[in-house]
């Protein structure tokens, strides 16, 4: 139909709501890069020898290596010495919640997670991580009764130095890939999980990043070990203030999981994603995710929701070494006006007996594009791993594109592998049909886009699969007439 | 109810609806036959809001308001309802979740206090014995994996549910085999009130055997060359169209 590009262009234009920016003052290292930067970096933080030996040497290997360009995304070069390395908000060390900047916790409000209200109402222990350092724990005494660990990192460095230097490394190691290597580099702060032997632990563990300091690339570290028989379920949602300069996010997550333990990992991610005509000003994400099933039974889950972002580099993955263990990936990516996404997964089996499913669902509207890239190798000793892989993709109007590269790499013949992939558009029929029945187009798209979901959607706890939903309708409001 | 006066409507810069004018008033009920390429499509697509119609002239009144710069969703909360010749999947969207939302727009459009889960369950459930339907269809996504016969009956439960006042039945007919055109018929008779008119679009008459109009039109080449009673259905089924060719 004629009317179809100009419904769809008239309303690709929904504005990025959470965008503002806390003023707050912080202490920032003026831009650039190089040795002195990670002394000081290193230095601020009281960290031990061994750390920014770890440091230097992640950097001098950094040097030496060239930006990754295999993924289906364009963007314009980053100047790594216009980038301040470090930015802490002045107060800290807080001891309650009391103490926490107001407009903080106004900040909170706006996005509609009132800490104090989360801390009764909801039972989720919020370490919330502000620009770089952070600033408020909560819930932190009934987790330590369950012997449960949880702080942020430069806590653990100090609290916890041999389970952090026993951990830090061994899932991503500092020679990994571009983005990986500089966060080992100059990582400023993030969160530290330890999960004793036996132990449930006794609420979902949930972080919230913000970017909030103008210039700043955020490089968070976060690691989480799950010890035998223990269980975990850790959520990481964020929002970012709008603003015009790109900025470089490079997080690195490691999980590892021992015997007959499970780490459930759930990401809601909605930064800025760039001025919606030209794209430009959103956020760059390039972020290394990896868990290992160290040993027999354990068990490693990523969920995510994408939501934001002008560029999104992401291959949540797991490394399946124990037998009987199992990795799970579930994914929903959406890309709206210029976004651009290459995510995926990688399930690597060691084991005998493994097993790994892949559910990703993508969404491109407006001038959205998006790759699925997903890896999955069984090794030669992985007798009987099975794999299943689900790649759906939706498209809405003419102007995006979605694409999807999976790899296979199977090098035992009792593996049994399972592929599907689907392309389908939420089609003209749908929304009169919608429209027919007093359904308006913006519900339409988000029922149908939310059926589409579903299934990723089961896998995230209550209050995040609400957010989810959310999010979904506000990324894509207006995205049809 | 509906009055459409000297309609020109079509599609791509092609005419199709030639000067086509119809009156239904409150209570009735009205047949338009014709072939293939006649413009019925054109006419329900035209009265409900479908992009990508034109209209050069004429008007199309329901209530006494001109509706034809209204979008298809206002058309409808308004009361106005078309059962679809190809009703559409939408796969991963529940019938029960589809159901409800549609009728709480119509009920937040009306003034009305909009049903809970529970509330709806308790409507839905007799609904769908009316039509012999199983409950398991409260489960399964919108006419996904619905065999023809399932999908109309769907459209009749939608109907029933969201209780509209001008229906549109378009090709309800085809695909259905004896026994559901039956049910469907039954459900719509029961609709039937004195306040509530049908549009049965159709190509064949087998329809009307169930659902006796009060007139029937003959379209041919986007204009209705002649009006009748019932008998001018069977006597369409028995000559054809031809003889009415001029």
């Amino acid at each position: 139909m004629s009317n179809d590009q100009q419904i769809i262009d008239s309303n690709i234009n929904k504005e990025y709501e959470y965008g503002f920016v806390t003023d707050i003052e912080s202490e920032t290292i003026p831009p650039g890069l190089n040795e002195e930067v990670i002394r000081l970096i290193s230095h601020k933080k009281e960290e031990p020898e061994w750390l920014l030996e770890w440091r230097l040497k992640a950097y001098r290997h950094w040097k030496k290596m060239k930006t990754p360009n295999w993924a289906k995304i364009n963007y314009p070069d980053i100047d790594y010495q216009s980038i301040s390395y470090y930015s802490a908000p002045k107060k800290k060390e807080l001891s309650s919640l009391d103490e926490v900047d107001p407009q903080l916790l106004e900040t909170y409000n706006k996005l509609g997670i009132p800490l104090e209200e989360q801390k009764m109402l909801s039972g989720v222990a919020v370490d919330a991580v502000f620009d770089s350092v952070s600033i408020a724990t909560t819930f932190k005494d009934e987790l330590k009764k369950a012997g449960v660990i949880f702080c942020s990192f430069s806590e653990a460095v100090k609290d916890h130095p041999d389970l952090v230097q026993k951990y830090l490394g061994t899932v991503v190691p500092y020679t990994d890939n571009y983005f990986a290597t500089l966060n080992s580099a100059v990582f400023t702060d993030g969160s530290f999980v330890y999960i004793p032997k036996g132990v449930k632990c006794p609420m979902e563990l949930s972080t919230y990043f913000r970017i909030n300091e103008a210039n700043t690339g955020q490089f968070e570290r976060t690691l989480i070990i799950a010890d035998e028989g223990s269980h975990v379920s850790y959520l990481e949602g964020c929002t970012a203030p709008m603003r015009d300069e790109n900025q470089l996010h490079a997080a690195v997550v490691e999980l590892v999981a021992h015997k007959d333990s499970t780490i459930k990992y759930s990401t809601v991610q909605n930064w800025y994603p760039g001025h919606p005509d030209t794209g430009e000003g959103g956020i760059y994400n390039f972020v290394t995710k990896r868990g290992t099933c160290l040993e027999d039974n354990a068990r490693i889950s990523w969920t995510q929701v994408e939501t934001g972002s002008a560029v999104t580099w992401k291959y949540p993955s797991c490394i399946l070494k124990g037998d009987n263990s199992v990795g799970e990936f579930y994914s929903v990516a959406v890309t709206n006006h210029h976004q651009q996404a290459d995510t995926g997964t990688k399930m690597i089996h060691l084991g005998k007996n493994t097993k790994s499913t892949i559910i990703s669902k993508g969404i491109s509207a407006g001038k959205g594009q998006q790759t699925y890239r997903g890896e999955v190798k069984i090794m030669k000793g992985a007798e009987q791993a099975r794999n299943f892989s689900q790649c759906d993709s939706i498209l809405i109007g003419d102007s995006c594109g979605a694409h999807t590269f999976p790899y296979i790499d199977v090098r035992n013949p009792t593996a049994q592998m399972e592929h599907e992939a689907t392309t389908s558009n939420i089609g003209e029929d749908q929304l009169f049909y919608c429209n027919q029945r007093g359904i308006s187009s913006d519900d339409a798209v988000s029922m149908i886009v939310n059926g589409f979901c579903k299934e990723v959607f089961n896998e995230l706890p209550m209050e995040f699969a609400i957010e989810a939903t959310k999010l979904m309708e506000v990324t894509l409001e207006g995205s049809v007439g | 109810m509906l009055d459409i006066q000297d309609l020109h409507a079509g599609v791509d810069n092609k005419e199709i609806l030639k000067g086509l004018s119809l009156n239904i008033k409150p209570g009735e009920m009205h047949a338009v036959m014709g072939r293939n390429g006649s413009g019925k499509s054109t006419l329900s697509n035209v009265i409900t809001g479908r992009e990508g119609y034109y209209i050069s002239k004429g008007d199309v009144r329901y209530k006494n308001e001109s509706i034809i710069e209204w979008p298809p969703e206002q058309r409808a909360l308004a009361g106005l309802f078309m059962s679809f010749q190809y009703p559409v999947v939408m796969p991963g969207v529940n019938n029960t979740y589809f159901l409800k939302s549609a009728l709480n727009a119509k009920r937040k459009h009306n003034g009305e206090k909009e049903l809970d889960a529970a509330g709806f369950l308790k409507l839905i459930k007799e609904k769908l014995t009316e039509l012999d339907m199983d409950t398991s269809y409260l489960q399964r996504a919108v006419n996904d994996g619905f065999s023809g016969g399932e999908k109309k009956r769907n459209e009749v439960l939608q109907m029933l549910t969201l209780e509209p006042e001008l229906s549109i039945l378009d090709e309800t007919d085809s695909g259905l085999d004896i026994d559901a055109l039956k049910i469907i018929a039954d459900g719509v008779n029961k609709y039937r009130s004195p306040e509530r008119s049908f549009l049965v679009i159709t190509h064949y008459q087998r329809l009307l055997k169930y659902i006796e109009p009060d007139v029937v039109h003959v379209l041919i080449d986007g204009k209705i060359v002649r009006s009748g009673g019932k008998e001018l259905a069977i006597e369409l089924e028995e000559k054809g169209y031809g003889w009415l060719e001029s």
